[in-house]
C-alpha cells in the first residue's frame, strides 16, 4: 500500500515521518557534532578528573547540579498539560499533550544524567543500590525520579498506541516496529474502553509522582544547613518553578514543530493564549514565592543568611540574579498581560526569557550558598570551564535531536484524539453543560 | 568504649603551622600544583581559619584559629552520605570508607565547617614525596572526599601493639600527628570519657568554647581563649 495514495484528513499530521527536508538532515549534523563534542568532555572528565571543571573549594557544586535541576524541571510540562487537562477535561489540550510527553521522557533522560556526569566516581554508581542509605535525600531522589520516568514513559506510550495502529495500517517502512509496538490494537469498543481505563488510572497516578519528584529535588538543599538553603519554601517553591519553565518549554517546543511542519490549523492562537495565560499566572506565583523567601530572610537579618543574601542582592552575584528576576517576572508579565504584545511572537519571547530566567534561578540557588560559607573563610568564586559549557550546549543538543528522532517515528500530534475531538467532544461537552445550567424555567402563570 | 576528643588551647597558639605540615604529611595528602590552587583546590585537612583581627593597619595581629574535622558527635555529614562512605565510630571518630565514596561532595555541601577536602585531580607529585609516603595511610584516588580522621591508622596500629604485648590502650599508645608535633603543646588529646585524662580536665576550662555550637553538632574539639585583659 503507497502510503502517498491514501490522503487522510489530518494528513499533515502524517507527513513529518514520510518526508525529510534537507534542513533536517543539516540540523541533525550540526546537533550531533555539538553533542559528540560534550561526549569527548565527559571522557576528559573521566581521565582528568573534575578538576576540569570550574569547581572548587568552597563552591563543590555547579553547572551540572544546576542543569539537573532544570532539566527535571522542564519534565512538569508533559504532567501539567497532559494531566492535570486531562484530567479537568479541558477540550483544548488535544494537539498539545503527545509534545508535552515527549518532553517529559526527553528531559528526564537528560536530567537524570547530570547528577552521575557530576559523580567523582561513577564507575561505582552501583554502590548507591548495594549500600544505600534511604536516610540521604540522594536516595529519595534517586527513587522518585524512576518511578516518574517509568509512569511518564508509560502515561507516553499508552495514548501513543492508537497512533502506532494508524501507522501501521498504512504501510511503509518500519511496519514491523509499528505492528509490535501497536500491541494488536484494532480500535474494537472493548480496547478502546481498556486503554481509556489505563490511560485514566495513570493521569492520575503521575500528578503526584511528579510533584514528588521535584519537592524530593529541592529537598537535596533544603535538608542541608547552608544559609540560603535550610528553607520549608524549597518544596512548593521548586514544583511551581518547574511547572512555569515547563509551560515555557513546552510553548518553545509548539511553536518551532507548528512553524516546521506547518501545524497552524491544528495548533491555534487560541492554545498559545491559553498557555500564555497559565505561564502569566504562573510568573506571579513565582514572584510571590521568591519575594516571600527574600523578604523573610531579610526580616530575620541572620548573618550568615544576610551574607548570602547581599551576595545575591548587590554582590557578586547582581547581575544574574537581576537578570533573572527581569526574565521571570518583568517579561512575561510585560508581554502577557498586554493584548497588543500577547501574539505568538510575543508570547515566544516571553517564553524564551522564562527559559533563560529558570536557569538562572537554579543558578542563583546553588552557587551563593556555596561561595559563602559558615566560618569566614574567604567567599567562593566559580568560573564555569568549556567541559561545563560544552556539556550543557550538549544536553540541549540531546534535547532537540530526541525530539527530532521522535518525530520521525510517530506523530508530533496525537491524531486519534483529534479525531475523537472532531467527532465527540462537541457531543460531549454540550452534554456536560447540560448538567450544570439549571432546566428549562416553567412559564409562570401571572395570577390576574 | 572511649570517646576521642581534642582541646586546642588558642591562648598557647603561636600559629606555626607545624600541626597543619605534620598532619599532610602523615597522612599522604596531596600537594596540589599551584595552578589548582590558585583555583581553590588546596587539599589540606588541617587549616588556619582567620578568627579575629586586633590592632589597626600596619600593626595587624589576625587570631587564627586551627580547624580541622570538629569530629562531631551529630555530624551533619554523615546524614546525608548516599552510599554510607562517611560514617561515626563507636569511638566518636568520624571515619572515611575511601573505596566507598562516589564523589558526589553531598557531605561537603552539609559541613557548616568546610572541614572536608575534594580530589578534584591528581597532580603529579614530586618524586621525593613519593617516597616518604606514610605506609600506613591509604593515597585516595582522584574523584573520592578525604578528611581529618584523627590519624585514625595510628589508633589501629596502637591496638595491634597493646594486644601483642597482652595489656590494654593506654593515653599515651595514641596520639594523632598534629597533636604530638605542636612545639607549644596546644593540642591535647585524648579520651574525653575518662575522668583522668587532660582533655576531661580542659573542657571543663572556663576557657572552652566550639565552634558553631548552636547548630546542635556537637563537635568534639574543644577551644580554650581567654582574652588578655
Amino acid at each position: 500500500m503507497d502510503n502517498h495514495q491514501i490522503l487522510d484528513e489530518d494528513e499533515i499530521l502524517f507527513r513529518p515521518i514520510y518526508q525529510t527536508g534537507k534542513g533536517f538532515y543539516v540540523l541533525a549534523a550540526a546537533l550531533l557534532t555539538v553533542f559528540m563534542f560534550g561526549v569527548v568532555m565527559y571522557i576528559r572528565q573521566l581521565i582528568f578528573g573534575l578538576g576540569v571543571t570550574g569547581m572548587n573549594e568552597p563552591v563543590t557544586w555547579g553547572f551540572y547540579i544546576i542543569s539537573f535541576v532544570f532539566f527535571i524541571g522542564i519534565s512538569h510540562a508533559g504532567t501539567l498539560i497532559s494531566a492535570i487537562l486531562r484530567l479537568s477535561k479541558a477540550e483544548w489540550r488535544r494537539p498539545i499533550t503527545r509534545m508535552a510527553e515527549v518532553i517529559t521522557g526527553i528531559v528526564l533522560l537528560i536530567g537524570g544524567l547530570h547528577p552521575i556526569i557530576d559523580l567523582g566516581r561513577p564507575d561505582r554508581i552501583l554502590n548507591i543500590f548495594e549500600r544505600g542509605r534511604l536516610q540521604s535525600p540522594l536516595l529519595w531522589d534517586l527513587t522518585s525520579i524512576t518511578a516518574y520516568f517509568t509512569a511518564s514513559t508509560i502515561y507516553l506510550y499508552l495514548p501513543l498506541i492508537p497512533d502506532i495502529a494508524l501507522l501501521r495500517d498504512r504501510g511503509g517502512r518500519f511496519n514491523k516496529l509499528y505492528t509490535i509496538l501497536s500491541w494488536g490494537y484494532e480500535g474494537t469498543e472493548r480496547q478502546k474502553h481498556v486503554l481509556e481505563r489505563a490511560i485514566n488510572i495513570l493521569m492520575i497516578m503521575v500528578i503526584p509522582i511528579a510533584i514528588s519528584v521535584h519537592t524530593v529535588i529541592s529537598w537535596i538543599f533544603s535538608m542541608t544547613l547552608q544559609p540560603g538553603w535550610h528553607s520549608t519554601i524549597f518544596g512548593p517553591y521548586f514544583v511551581v518553578g518547574a511547572i512555569f519553565s515547563g509551560i515555557a518549554a513546552l510553548i518553545i517546543v509548539m511553536i518551532a514543530f507548528r512553524k516546521t511542519f506547518h501545524f497552524d490549523d491544528y495548533l491555534k492562537k487560541i492554545h498559545f493564549n491559553y498557555l500564555g495565560t497559565l505561564l502569566l499566572v504562573m510568573s506571579l506565583l513565582w514572584f510571590y514565592f521568591t519575594f516571600a523567601e527574600y523578604l523573610t530572610t531579610f526580616y530575620g537579618h541572620e548573618p550568615p543568611e544576610m551574607r548570602v543574601f547581599l551576595y545575591k542582592f548587590t554582590g557578586g552575584y547582581s547581575p544574574f540574579f537581576w537578570l533573572m528576576v527581569f526574565c521571570n517576572f518583568i517579561v512575561p508579565v510585560v508581554f502577557l498581560s498586554n493584548k497588543k504584545l500577547k501574539t505568538i511572537p510575543g508570547i515566544l519571547v516571553a517564553s524564551i526569557a522564562v527559559v533563560i530566567g529558570m536557569w538562572l534561578e537554579r543558578l542563583i540557588i546553588v552557587v551563593p550558598s556555596l561561595a559563602n560559607p559558615r566560618l569566614p573563610f574567604p567567599t567562593g568564586i566559580y568560573i564555569p570551564s568549556l567541559t561545563e559549557i560544552s556539556l550543557l550546549a550538549a544536553a540541549i543538543a540531546a534535547f532537540i535531536l530526541g525530539f527530532m528522532v521522535f518525530s520521525k517515528l510517530f506523530p508530533l500530534i496525537s491524531i486519534w484524539e483529534i479525531k475523537v475531538g472532531r467527532e465527540e467532544s462537541v457531543r460531549i461537552v454540550s452534554e456536560r453543560l447540560n448538567e450544570y445550567l439549571p432546566s428549562k424555567g416553567h412559564i409562570r402563570k401571572q395570577i390576574v | 568504649m572511649p570517646k576521642y576528643g581534642m582541646v586546642i588551647d588558642l591562648n598557647k597558639c603561636t600559629q606555626c603551622e607545624a600541626c597543619i605540615t605534620a598532619c599532610k604529611l602523615e597522612n599522604n595528602v596531596q600537594i596540589v600544583s599551584k595552578e589548582n590552587a590558585a583555583l581553590g583546590r588546596a587539599m589540606f585537612w588541617m587549616k588556619l581559619l582567620d578568627s579575629n583581627f586586633e590592632g589597626a593597619y600596619p600593626d595587624i595581629r589576625p587570631t587564627k584559629i586551627p580547624m580541622l574535622c570538629l569530629q562531631c558527635d551529630e555530624p551533619p555529614c554523615t546524614k546525608v552520605c548516599p552510599v554510607r562512605a562517611t560514617y561515626k565510630r563507636d569511638d566518636g571518630i568520624v571515619a572515611q570508607i575511601y573505596p566507598q565514596c562516589i564523589g558526589c561532595r553531598y557531605c561537603m555541601a552539609n559541613c557548616p565547617y568546610s572541614a572536608k577536602t575534594f580530589n578534584w585531580l591528581k597532580d603529579e607529585q614530586q618524586i621525593e614525596n613519593e617516597k616518604c609516603y606514610n605506609t600506613d595511610v591509604s593515597v585516595r584516588p582522584k574523584g573520592v572526599v578525604e578528611k581529618c580522621t584523627f590519624c585514625i591508622h595510628r589508633l589501629q596500629a596502637a591496638r595491634e601493639k597493646a594486644k601483642s604485648e597482652h595489656r590494654k590502650l593506654q593515653e599515651s599508645d595514641y596520639i594523632p600527628a598534629c597533636a604530638e608535633v605542636c612545639a607549644a603543646h596546644a593540642i591535647y588529646f585524648g579520651d574525653l570519657d575518662d575522668p583522668h585524662s587532660q582533655v576531661f580536665k580542659l573542657i571543663n576550662d572556663y576557657r572552652k568554647f566550639t565552634l558553631q555550637e548552636e547548630l546542635g553538632t556537637k563537635p568534639k574539639v574543644y577551644y580554650l581563649s581567654a582574652k588578655a585583659e
